[in-house]
């Protein structure tokens, strides 16, 4: 757990609405290590999901400096990150985000088709769980399903890092911990470098490090020597 | 100004290119309406206001001599209120600097009182003097065309001679307001002159003294016009009337009705069509644009807002896109609709205009609109507002998709998931689908519509210049003559071919229906004028029997076989029944055929002949015009390829502009249907759109899934629109048709491609605004929001 995947440099990010300036982050540092799942921990508006965005490539940083292995993504256009997107990394949202004209096989046959070294749909889907739902459309699917599809969507590719962004945020607390099971199965597994989004503190037990976010900036950072399996988590 | 209100004044600003586009749709169907309705019923009231203050004859009949002593009688006739006896001829012009001959109508006004009907208007200069030979006032339009002015002059051969005449004046008349010369399809007024005499000088030059030719009378409101013309052709048979005219056949009117008819047909189908157009995709974009603000109503709702006021609040929204539309619609088709006229009332030569705005147009178009607009809205609104607040406030739940049956049988194996996710979207909503194709096939359609014209009127004047009519001239005796004036016109300087022509008044009738037409008798051999299929194929006439052109067998309700009562006006005026042989295509004005010698033989006097269809050196053409010049037995000859440009020119004149205000508007029609269509499809798709982003599909790829669908909805619209523009032409060719002139129903296929290309170059701008607004898809807002 020695080889950093991201890096971030004092980040800051300005949202300008108008004549109003936000600040969603102001001067965070961080580093990730490959393997490791991390879960950033923090209320609403502390500019975690503001940092997932920009480490997912969805969004870019206003100053500072993030980088992926060697990649600079502070610099990157507009071409580049959808291409950092496709090969590198897999998203999970709370809004699952599944296309409802495809089936749970071809949401994640979406991805596969376009990855370089992808796992077979069924194969991502039976990680998570699903083999037997492969042929559902999603509104056939319950909301801990389709979330479940949404991560063999975001694995099928073999994703180097697995963006959560309040992946139980929309589930009751059982089927909130079968989703993080699939996670934590998909990070033993592949080893898949795995950040979770969270504002439930119930959640941090089951990662090597916890970020907490106030403020735009990353105030504290604490290592669990022992993890709790998601089925002994609480909330 | 309460929330609501400033949310409605915002939301308008917010949206304004989706909201001008849509006013803009519904401001082309208020226009055309206003347009063409109104230019058409000021038409209408110019010319009624024109006929009454001129008092324009109901009645009009012509004869070979009688005496003026028959005037009394004819005013005892019930129902007569006024008597015009006079003398007319047709004669030859020889104008200066005109190579070819020109014809003219000489026609006599009262001395000493004024004409009691038809009266003429000076435009300029003052009548002729009383008993002079030598002044005359000619119609306004003959005039310009030829650069006439008050003391110009122009020669004449009046009975036999030579004539140098004066012009003291120019008139209008309403019997003239269309002159057409003997012989002639369309006026050509530099060609065709109207000559107005002093009474006493032109009975005098034409041998009439104490005798008129011809008679107009003004009847009585209510009055029966037939009984009328049966009396008057009782009294005049003898004195060799060709029997008595009501007004609507009256040259000159019919031509204006039946150009005001086709004005007519098109207001009554081609608006009506533009305005449910319009109203029909206002309600559906208002109805797509709603829906997208079901999470704003149902918050409207949860803080307390009624169902009704969150409908008001919503259909405002709707009534002020449709008041900008109509507004917009009002001014332009006022301001069209006033050029519109202004240009028709200068072709018809009416001395004075009448616009008027007519308030039920005005009404009726801005109705129309907002129901269909409100419609929409409500349609909208109220699935939502019945909706619990929280349920509202949820994304709709997701829709159910189902495999398509191409799928399950392995035809959609070879396309993407994209592409079939653009399918799916498709197919699992039938209803918007079809009717977005719908509205891009009626954008197709109004383009096809719109154009087809073209198609027919050179198809038309291809087989009638081309296949029918391949004469360089025809022309016109005074009387019917023996078969030996052909001699004489074969040996015309430049005459390389004469054939014979007769054409005969006569009235058929069949069963209860009776018309007055003509029958044309063309020789067995003739190869100038000819009977034609509309594929241009020569009808070989039979030895004996009636050919009739469509128009007039179903005037007649008449069918191969039948048996037609004929009855001739003129010559020994016999009446026979003769079988209808066969029944051909024909568009100007009520004809029949006959063999040329089978029409003397039942005529009974022998061989005769009217006219002559000649063919000209070109080289010649100096010599034979001086030539005819000089005959005095011609009243006119008639150039082909000056009917045939004439005939473009009346074309272009009355209905080039019209079809070029629907093509216009059908052009923003296009643009305002699938610039909306699109522009929805992708706010409706937003969320999944950007989804496809974060996963890291690229803009193009992701621009592809709608793609798939705006293409497969265009490639279905185009044979839908195609159908739907045949059908719209179908029902103008239809109302269109009338006894002077029918419109065959020829659509090319480069009508179908403009059509069609139009509409494209509409998809391929709104693709690129779509596709610009794709590669700003904002990721992040997207994923965050619920929907």
């Amino acid at each position: 757990m020695s080889v950093p995947v991201f890096t971030v440099e004092d980040v800051t990010k300005i949202y300008r609405t108008g004549e109003v300036e936000v600040y969603a982050l102001r001067g965070a540092n961080a580093v990730l290590y490959e393997g490791e799942l991390a879960v950033m921990l923090g209320p609403s508006g502390s500019g975690k999901s503001t940092l997932l965005n920009i480490l997912g490539g969805l969004d870019v940083a206003t100053s500072g400096r993030v980088t992926f292995r060697d990649t600079d993504l502070t610099s990157a256009g507009e071409r580049q990150l959808t291409r950092f997107r496709r090969d590198y990394v897999g998203f999970v949202f709370q809004f699952y985000n599944l296309i409802p004209s495809l089936t749970a096989l071809e949401n994640v046959a979406l991805v596969t088709e376009i990855s370089r070294d992808p796992m077979r749909p069924q194969e991502a889907l039976a990680m998570v769980d699903l083999a037997d739902r492969m042929e559902h459309f999603p509104a056939q699917l319950s909301g801990g399903e389709q979330q479940r599809v949404a991560i063999a969507r975001a694995i099928a590719k073999r994703p180097d890092v697995l963006l959560c962004d309040e992946p139980t945020g929309a589930l009751d607390s059982t089927t909130g911990i079968t989703v993080l099971k699939a996670l934590e199965t998909i990070n033993d597994t592949l080893g898949t470098t795995t950040a979770i989004i969270t504002h439930n503190a119930g959640i941090q037990k089951m990662a090597h490090r916890v970020f907490s976010f106030v403020d735009g900036k990353i105030v504290n950072m604490t290592m669990n020597d022992t993890r709790l399996e998601p089925e002994e988590l609480t909330w | 100004m309460r929330v609501l209100d400033k949310k409605v004044v915002r939301d308008l600003y917010r949206m304004w290119a989706q909201a001008l586009a849509i006013a803009l749709v519904m401001a082309c169907g208020v226009a055309t309406l206003i347009i063409s309705t109104g230019a058409y019923r000021s038409l209408v009231e110019t010319r009624d206001a024109y006929y009454d203050r001129h008092r324009f004859g109901d009645i009009y009949a012509t004869l070979k001599r009688a005496p003026l002593s028959l005037k009394d009688r004819i005013a005892q006739i019930p129902g007569v209120a006024a008597v015009e006896l006079r003398a007319v001829s047709g004669v030859l012009l020889d104008i200066e600097g005109m190579r070819e001959p020109a014809a003219g109508y000489a026609l006599s006004l009262p001395d000493y009182r004024d004409a009691v009907v038809n009266v003429p208007l000076v435009r300029r200069g003052r009548l002729p003097t009383p008993g002079s030979t030598t002044e005359i006032a000619v119609n306004e339009a003959f005039a310009k065309a030829n650069g006439f002015e008050v003391g110009s002059t122009l020669k004449a051969i009046l009975d036999g001679t030579k004539q140098t005449l004066r012009i003291s004046g120019l008139v209008m008349s309403p019997e003239f307001i269309y002159a057409l010369g003997p012989g002639d399809m369309f006026p050509d007024n530099r060609r065709f002159g109207i000559l107005f005499f002093s009474e006493h000088a032109l009975r005098g030059l034409l041998d009439l003294d104490g005798a008129f030719n011809d008679v107009t009378l003004r009847l009585l409101k209510g009055t029966n016009e037939q009984a009328v013309i049966d009396e008057l052709d009782g009294l005049l048979g003898r004195y060799g009337g060709t029997g008595a005219i009501a007004r609507k056949d009256q040259l000159s009117n019919a031509f204006i009705d039946g150009e005001l008819q086709q004005l007519q047909a098109m207001a009554r189908v081609i608006p009506p069509i533009f305005l449910l157009v319009s109203a029909f995709l206002i309600n559906m974009i208002l109805s797509r644009l709603i829906a997208l603000e079901r999470e704003q109503i149902g918050l409207f709702k949860a803080v307390g807002y009624s169902s009704f006021a969150v409908a008001v609040h919503y259909i405002k929204l709707v009534i002020a896109i449709s008041m900008v539309g109509i507004a917009i619609g009002f001014v332009a088709g006022t301001w069209m609709g006033r050029g519109l006229f202004a240009l028709y009332a200068e072709f018809f030569h009416f001395p004075f205009l009448i616009f008027r705005l007519h308030t039920d147009i005005y009404v009726i178009a801005a109705g129309v609109s907002v129901v269909a607009a409100v419609a929409g809205g409500i349609r909208a609104v109220w699935s939502t507002v019945v909706l619990p607040p929280a349920v509202a406030m949820q994304p709709p739940a997701p829709t159910v998709y189902r495999r398509l049956l191409s799928e399950r049988i392995g035809l959609l194996k070879p396309f993407s998931r994209l592409t079939v996710m653009g399918l799916r979207h498709l197919v699992r909503r039938p209803l918007r689908s079809a009717l977005t194709t719908l509205g891009m096939a009626f954008a197709v359609g109004l383009m096809v519509t719109s154009l087809f014209f073209n198609d027919s009127t050179e198809f038309l004047i291809d087989w009638l210049y081309f296949q029918s009519e391949r004469q360089d001239a025809v022309i016109t005796f005074t009387d019917e003559r023996g078969p030996s004036v052909m001699q004489a016109i074969g040996q015309l300087p430049g005459v390389l071919r004469a054939e014979p022509a007769r054409e005969v008044a006569v009235t058929m009738r069949h069963g209860h229906v009776e018309r007055r037409l003509g029958i044309a008798g063309k020789a067995q051999n003739a190869s100038l004028s000819r009977v034609v299929t509309i594929d241009g194929e020569k009808v070989v006439l039979a030895e004996t029997g009636l050919t009739l052109s469509e128009r007039v067998a179903s005037l007649l309700k008449a069918r191969r076989g039948d048996l037609i009562e004929v009855r001739f006006l003129q010559g020994k005026r016999r009446t026979a029944e003769v079988p209808v042989t066969d029944i051909v295509p024909g568009f100007f004005g009520l004809t029949a055929f006959m063999d040329l010698a089978a029409l003397d033989r039942l005529a009974g006097e022998g061989p005769r002949v009217s006219g002559a269809n000649v063919m000209i050196d070109p080289m010649a053409l100096d010599t034979l015009y001086g030539a005819i010049k000089t005959i005095p037995n011609i009243t006119n000859l008639v150039l082909l390829d000056v009917s045939r440009q004439k005939f473009g020119e009346t074309i272009d004149e009355n209905i080039t502009i019209m079809m070029t205000v629907y093509v216009v508007l059908s052009i923003v029609i296009a643009f305002g249907v699938v610039y909306n269509s699109a522009r929805i499809q992708l706010s409706e798709r937003a969320r999944e759109l950007a989804s496809l982003r974060v996963l890291g599909f690229t803009p193009g790829e992701v621009f592809g899934v709608l793609a798939v669908e705006l293409g497969v909805i265009v490639a279905l619209a185009q044979p839908v629109g195609w159908l739907i523009g045949a059908g719209i032409a179908w029902l103008v060719v239809n109302g269109a048709e009338n006894d002077l002139f029918r419109l065959p129903l020829i659509i090319n296929t480069d009508t179908f491609a403009i059509g069609s290309m139009v509409t494209l170059t509409a998809v391929l701008a709104s693709g690129f605004i779509i596709w610009r607004r794709v590669q700003q898809l904002d990721m992040i807002r997207v994923l965050k929001t619920r929907e």
